[in-house]
C-alpha cells in the first residue's frame, strides 16, 4: 500500500495529491489528518504524479503539510454477511449500533456491475401490499422498482412502512424475506419513526438499515444506497431471499450529486443537476430485478420529495424514465384528509400486466383497472367543468360520474393505515363502485366479465 | 504500442499512441477493455472506453486494432441479442455469469456453426458488387442473402455447409482472386451504399389504427415518438416491432429498463407474426445497452443497429428499426462531450448534436439496391424520443422533428386516463398522408374521404369542447351533442386501442376500414334524425351502440359481421324515423 504526504491542493471536497504514480480510478484513499483523525476517499482524477481524491466528508482539518494519504489499491468494497440482519449501520456501512464488527462472508464491490438484460428473469410475481390503490390499479410485481413521488409534509413514511408491513406474496410457498433500509439524508426524526415501526412489528430482526442522516456528510449520500443495494443483492442472489429494498429520500441523494458537481467545476446540466444524473441514477435503480435460476429478487422503493410538487423538476422526472412506473401522493387528497393520498391518475405500474389476470390475481383485474381509471378521470374533469357551470348544467350521466368521483376517493383510495385488503376484496370494492355506472358505460371490461362480476343495482 | 497517462470517468487519455487513427478501436489494460478514440494531439490520443474504467491506471499498455469500429454481418444475426458493440449477451452470460464482467470478448457471430449455403451464381459468371451470389436459409422464414463484395467473375463457388469463415468460392478481381465468405465487416458509422434513394410511396402497415389511418408512415420513411414518462412511448416501440409488415425488425433499447429488453425476449419468440404465422424472434435483431450499461457503448449502440439494418436493407428486405430513446443516446453523446470539456451547445449537449441526429435518420430511405438487379429494400426508422418533463421545446426534440416525417405526439393526460395509444390526434401529424393515398385507395376507394371526415369532426369537437367549457353541454344545440356523441366514438371505439387485448391489439386495414366507416355511418344518420327531429336522446339508447363499442374485439376471421353492422346501422335508424313519423 501507498503512502504519500504530498498534498498540494483542497478545493471543496477534493484533495489533490501529486508525486503519486500506479494509482487506479476509483481507487479507495484513507487520509490521515494532522490531529489523527481518519478519512475515506476515492480517486476521481488519476494521471502519472497527479490524483484527485474527493473525501467522504468535509476537507475540514486538512493540511498540504502534515496530511498522510494511503492508496488502499481497491475500489470500494463492502464486507457482508447475514449476520448484518437485525443491524443499522452508518452511511459508510460501519456498524452505528453497539454490536460487533461484521465478520464479511463475501467483500463485493458497492458499485455492483449491470445485471445482463439476457441473465434477467421476468418479474412477474403479484405482490399484495393490501392498498388497493396500488394492488388494483398499479400493482407491484417483484423485482419491480417503483418509487414514490411525494411531497413536503406529505405522509409517505407512514405508507411506505405500511407497505413494509403488509407486503406479501399470494403464493403459499415458505419464503424468507428481508428489508434493506437506506436513509439517505432524512432527520432524526424520521430515521427513528421507520426504526420505531420496524422494531414494532419484529421486522426490525429481518432487516438491514444504513443511516446517512440529515447532519452526515453529503458525499456519504453518494455510497450509502449503493451499500444497501450490494448487502440486498448478496441477500438475494447468494441467500435466496426476497428483498425489499426502501431508499428514502432520493432527492437528496440528487442534491448531494448536484454539490459534488459544482465542486469538481463541472458543466451543469438542467437546473445545476449534472449531465450525467440519468446515468448515475439508472445505476441505482436498476440494480432491481429477478434473475433466472436465481430464488431471491430485490424490489425497489424509492421515496422521493418533489421540489415543489412538480413532476416534472429533473430529479422526479429522470426517475420516472428509468423506474417501473410510480406512486404519486397528491395534496388535495391529503387536504381532504383521505389516507393514503395516492393520487391514481399520474401513477403507473409498468409490469402491471405480467403480474395480474387468470391464475395470478383475477381474470376482470385489467379491465377493472382500467375502467375505474377512465371513470375516475371523467368524473375529475367534470369537477372542473361543474365547478364553471354549475352541477345543473350537467347530463344526466355526468352527474353520476361526478358522484362516481366522490365515492371513489372516499371508499376506494382511503383505507386505514392499518387496514390490509386482499385483492379480492380490492376488486369487489371496484366492481361496487362501478355498479353505479350503466352497462353501456362500461367499454373497458369484458362483457363476460360484466355479467359474471357486476352487482345488481339495489 | 501507447500507454495510459490519465484516467477519469469514461473518457481517458493515452500517450505514445502516434500513428493511430480517428475513431480506431483500441484495447485498454490488462483486462483488455474496448474503447474508441475520439481525439488526437500530437501522440496523445483522448479515447471512450466501452466498458467501466475503475481500477485503471496511468503506465497500463493502450493497443490499437487499427480498424475503427466495425460490425460482423453474415448469418445468425437474427434471433440475436447484442450490447451497444455488437457483443451477444447470451455469450456474455455464458463467460461471466449473470452480471455483465469487464473485459469479455465473445464474437458477434456463432463462428462454429455450420450453415447450408446455395449459390445462385454459376461459375463463370460476371458480378457486381452487391449482387446475391447465394443463399442460406437463416430462421424459417428469412432466406439470408450473400452478397458479392466487389466486382469480378466468379472463378469457383460450390453449394455445402459451411462456417461464416470458411471460402465458399472464389472470385476474380481487379487485384487479383478474392476468397468468397459468408463474413463481412462494416465500419457502424459509415452508412452501407446504394445505388439510388427513392420516394417513399408504400405505406408501413402497423396494425395500429391511429396511425395506419391518420398518420400514415412509409416505408423508408422516418418518425418520431416524443413523450413524457409513462405516456406508453416503449409499448408503441413494442407494438410497431411486433405488427409493422416489414421482413426484418431491428430493435435498440437504448439506455433504457433492463426489463424492457427482458420482455421483448421473452415474449418475441412466443409471439406469432400475422402473416406468417412463425415466431416473430425470428425476424428480430434486439441492441440492448441498458441505462446502467456503459455510457460510450450506449453512444455506438444506435450506430451498430442501423448497420445491422443497413446489411438487411441491401438483400432486398423491408427493415423497420426502433430506437427507445434517442435522448438517451444525444445525453450519451453530451457526456462524452462533457468529459472533452468541447464548448457545449445548447443545455449543454454538444454542438453537433443536430447533423448527428440528421445523419442517423437520414439512414433511413427506400432505395434500390447495390448489384446488377433491380432490387429494393428499405429501412424505416421510428425513433423514441424522452424529452425532460414532456416539453418538446429542448434540443433533441426539436431536432428530431426537422428530420423526421412523421410526428406522433404522446400525451401525457391522454395516458392518464388511460386513452392508449395516447397520441394526441390534434398535434400528431404525417408528411406521407398525400403520397400514400393511392396505395390506400386500393384498400378502399373512399378511405381517404373517411379519414378527412373523421379529422374535421374531432377539430370540431376541440372547438365545441371550448364552448362546452362556458355553458355546459347542455346548452349547445343537439346536432352539436350529435357531434360530441360521435368524436367519442371516434375516440372510444376507434383511436383507443390496447395492446394487452388479443384481438385488438393489431387491426387490419379492411378492419380499421370498417370500423371507422361504421362509426361515421352512425354519425351521419344521427345527424340526419336530429334534424328530422329525433330525440337526441332516443338516438344514445340504441343498443346499437353497444356493437359498435365492440367492434374492436371482433376477430378479423369474422370481419363480415363489421360489413353487416353498416346495413345494421341503418336499419335501426330507419326504426327510429318511422317512430317519429
Amino acid at each position: 500500500m501507498k503512502e504519500y504526504k504530498t498534498v498540494t491542493k483542497i478545493a471543496g471536497p477534493l484533495v489533490f495529491v501529486s508525486g503519486v504514480s500506479d494509482i487506479g480510478y476509483n481507487e479507495l484513499v484513507e487520509i490521515t489528518l494532522p490531529s489523527g483523525e481518519r478519512k475515506k476517499g476515492q480517486v476521481l482524477d488519476t494521471q502519472k504524479g497527479l490524483a484527485v481524491v474527493q473525501l467522504f466528508g468535509p476537507t475540514t482539518g486538512i493540511n498540504t503539510t502534515e496530511t498522510r494519504i494511503k492508496f488502499l489499491g481497491e475500489s470500494m468494497h463492502l464486507g457482508v454477511s447475514t449476520e448484518m440482519l437485525g443491524r443499522v449501520f452508518n452511511g459508510l456501512g460501519e456498524p452505528r449500533d453497539s454490536g460487533p464488527k461484521i465478520v464479511p462472508e463475501q467483500k463485493l464491490d458497492i458499485n455492483g456491475a449491470p445485471i445482463n438484460p439476457y441473465s434477467r428473469a421476468e418479474p412477474r410475481d403479484f405482490i399484495q401490499t393490501g392498498i388497493s390503490t396500488i394492488d388494483c390499479m398499479n400493482t407491484l410485481v417483484r423485482g419491480q422498482k417503483l418509487p414514490i413521488f411525494s411531497g413536503s409534509g406529505l405522509p409517505h413514511n407512514q405508507l411506505a412502512v405500511q407497505i413494509a408491513r403488509q407486503a406479501k406474496a399470494v403464493s403459499k410457498k415458505a419464503e424468507n424475506f428481508a428489508v434493506v433500509f437506506a436513509a439517505v439524508g432524512i432527520t432524526h426524526e424520521e430515521a427513528a419513526f421507520f426504526m420505531r415501526d420496524f422494531e414494532k412489528t419484529g421486522a426490525l430482526e429481518r432487516a438491514v438499515l444504513f443511516l446517512n442522516l440529515a447532519d452526515d456528510p453529503s458525499v456519504e449520500r453518494l455510497i450509502t444506497p449503493r451499500l444497501a443495494l450490494t448487502t440486498a443483492e448478496y441477500l438475494a442472489y447468494e441467500k435466496d431471499m426476497q428483498v425489499l429494498v426502501i431508499i428514502t429520500d432520493m432527492t437528496n441523494y440528487c442534491e448531494a450529486l448536484r454539490e459534488i458537481a459544482a465542486a469538481r467545476e463541472e458543466v451543469p446540466g438542467r437546473r445545476g443537476y449534472p449531465g450525467y444524473m440519468y446515468t448515475d441514477l439508472a445505476s441505482i435503480y436498476e440494480r432491481a430485478g429477478c434473475i433466472k435460476g436465481k430464488i431471491g429478487t430485490v424490489t425497489q422503493f424509492s421515496i422521493l420529495t418533489m421540489p415543489g410538487d412538480d413532476i416534472t423538476h429533473p430529479i422526479a422526472d429522470l426517475t420516472g424514465y428509468i423506474t417501473e412506473g410510480q406512486i404519486v401522493l397528491g395534496r388535495d387528497l391529503h387536504r381532504k384528509n383521505i389516507f393514503p393520498p395516492v393520487d391514481v391518475l399520474p401513477c403507473l405500474s409498468r409490469l402491471m400486466n405480467l403480474g395480474i389476470g387468470k391464475d395470478r390475481t383475477r381474470e376482470d383485474h385489467r379491465g377493472v383497472a382500467d375502467q375505474l381509471y377512465a371513470a375516475y378521470a371523467t368524473g375529475r374533469d367534470l369537477r372542473q367543468l361543474a365547478a364553471v357551470v354549475g352541477e345543473e348544467a350537467l347530463t344526466d350521466i355526468d352527474k353520476i360520474y361526478l358522484k362516481f368521483a366522490d365515492e371513489f376517493e372516499n371508499r376506494f383510495i382511503r383505507q386505514g393505515t392499518h387496514e390490509d385488503r386482499t385483492i379480492e376484496q380490492t376488486l369487489t370494492l371496484g366492481w361496487d363502485l362501478l355498479a353505479m355506472l350503466p352497462d353501456s358505460e362500461l367499454k373497458r371490461v369484458k362483457k363476460e366479465f360484466i355479467e359474471k362480476y357486476r352487482k345488481k343495482k339495489q | 504500442m501507447g500507454t495510459l497517462v490519465r484516467i477519469s470517468g469514461p473518457v481517458v487519455v493515452a500517450g505514445g499512441m502516434a500513428g493511430a487513427k480517428m475513431y480506431d478501436v483500441v484495447k485498454l489494460g490488462e483486462l483488455g477493455l474496448t474503447g474508441e478514440i475520439i481525439k488526437i494531439e500530437e501522440d496523445r490520443a483522448t479515447i471512450q472506453v466501452y466498458e467501466d474504467t475503475t481500477g485503471l491506471k496511468p503506465g497500463e499498455k493502450v493497443e490499437t486494432t487499427g480498424e475503427p469500429l466495425s460490425v460482423e454481418l453474415g448469418p445468425g444475426l437474427l434471433t440475436s441479442i447484442y450490447d451497444g458493440i455488437q457483443r451477444p449477451l447470451d455469450g456474455i452470460a455464458k463467460q461471466s455469469g449473470a452480471f455483465i464482467a469487464r473485459g469479455v470478448s465473445v464474437p458477434a457471430l456463432d463462428h462454429k456453426k455450420k450453415w447450408a449455403f446455395k449459390p445462385t451464381v454459376r461459375i463463370g459468371a460476371k458480378v457486381k458488387r452487391g449482387d446475391i451470389i447465394g443463399t442460406v436459409q437463416e430462421t424459417e422464414i428469412i432466406m439470408h442473402k450473400i452478397m458479392a463484395p466487389q466486382d469480378g467473375i466468379i472463378e469457383s463457388i460450390r453449394p455445402g455447409s459451411f462456417t461464416v469463415d470458411e471460402t465458399i468460392g472464389t472470385l476474380k478481381a481487379h487485384g487479383g482472386s478474392v476468397n468468397l465468405k459468408m463474413l463481412q465487416r462494416w465500419f457502424v458509422r459509415k452508412p452501407r451504399p446504394y445505388s439510388e434513394k427513392l420516394d417513399p410511396n408504400i405505406p408501413l402497415i402497423t396494425g395500429q389504427r391511429i396511425v395506419d389511418m391518420f398518420f400514415p408512415i412509409a416505408k423508408g420513411g422516418t418518425a418520431c415518438v416524443p413523450g413524457p414518462f409513462g405516456s406508453g412511448k416503449t409499448v408503441t416501440q413494442h407494438q410497431f416491432a411486433k405488427w409493422s409488415d416489414t421482413q426484418i425488425v431491428v430493435y435498440i433499447g437504448c439506455g433504457e429498463r433492463g426489463n424492457e429488453m427482458t420482455e421483448v425476449l421473452t415474449e418475441f419468440p412466443h409471439l406469432e407474426d400475422p402473416r406468417t404465422k412463425k415466431p416473430l424472434m425470428q425476424r428480430t435483431v434486439l441492441i440492448a445497452n441498458t441505462s446502467n450499461m456503459p455510457v460510450a457503448a450506449r453512444e455506438a449502440s444506435v450506430y451498430t443497429g442501423v448497420t445491422i439494418a443497413e446489411y438487411y436493407r441491401d438483400m432486398g428486405y423491408d427493415v423497420a428499426l426502433m430506437a427507445d430513446s434517442t435522448s438517451r443516446w444525444a445525453e450519451a453523446m453530451r457526456e462524452i462531450g462533457g468529459r472533452l470539456e468541447e464548448m457545449p451547445g445548447e443545455e449543454g449537449y454538444p454542438a453537433y448534436l443536430a447533423r448527428r441526429l440528421a445523419e442517423f435518420y437520414e439512414r433511413a430511405g427506400r432505395v434500390k439496391c447495390e448489384g446488377s438487379e433491380d432490387r429494393f429494400g428499405s429501412i424505416t426508422i421510428i425513433g423514441a424520443v424522452s424529452p425532460p418533463g414532456g416539453d418538446i421545446n429542448e434540443p433533441v426534440s426539436q431536432n428530431t422533428l426537422r428530420v423526421t416525417k412523421v410526428f406522433l405526439a404522446l400525451d401525457a393526460s391522454l395516458a392518464q386516463r388511460r386513452h392508449f395509444p395516447a397520441f394526441h390526434w390534434l398535434r400528431s401529424y404525417s408528411l406521407y398522408t398525400d403520397t400514400l393515398d393511392a396505395w390506400y385507395s386500393a384498400v378502399s376507394s373512399d378511405w381517404p374521404t373517411l379519414r378527412t371526415e373523421a379529422m374535421a369532426l374531432l377539430q370540431k369537437e376541440s372547438e365545441l369542447q371550448e364552448v362546452v367549457q362556458l355553458v355546459g353541454p347542455d346548452a349547445l344545440p343537439e346536432k352539436e351533442q350529435a357531434v360530441l356523441n360521435s368524436t367519442k366514438m371516434i375516440r372510444e371505439d376507434f383511436l383507443q386501442q390496447s395492446a394487452y387485448h388479443e384481438i385488438d391489439t393489431f387491426s387490419s386495414t379492411k378492419k380499421q376500414y370498417l370500423m371507422l366507416r361504421n362509426i361515421l355511418r352512425f354519425h351521419s344518420r344521427s345527424i340526419s334524425a336530429v334534424e328530422l327531429g329525433v330525440q337526441l336522446k332516443r338516438i344514445l339508447e340504441l343498443p346499437i351502440r353497444e356493437k359498435i363499442a365492440r367492434m374492436k374485439e371482433i376477430p378479423e376471421s369474422k370481419i363480415d359481421t363489421l360489413e353487416a353492422l353498416g346495413a345494421e346501422i341503418d336499419g335501426a335508424f330507419d326504426m327510429l324515423g318511422k317512430k317519429v313519423s
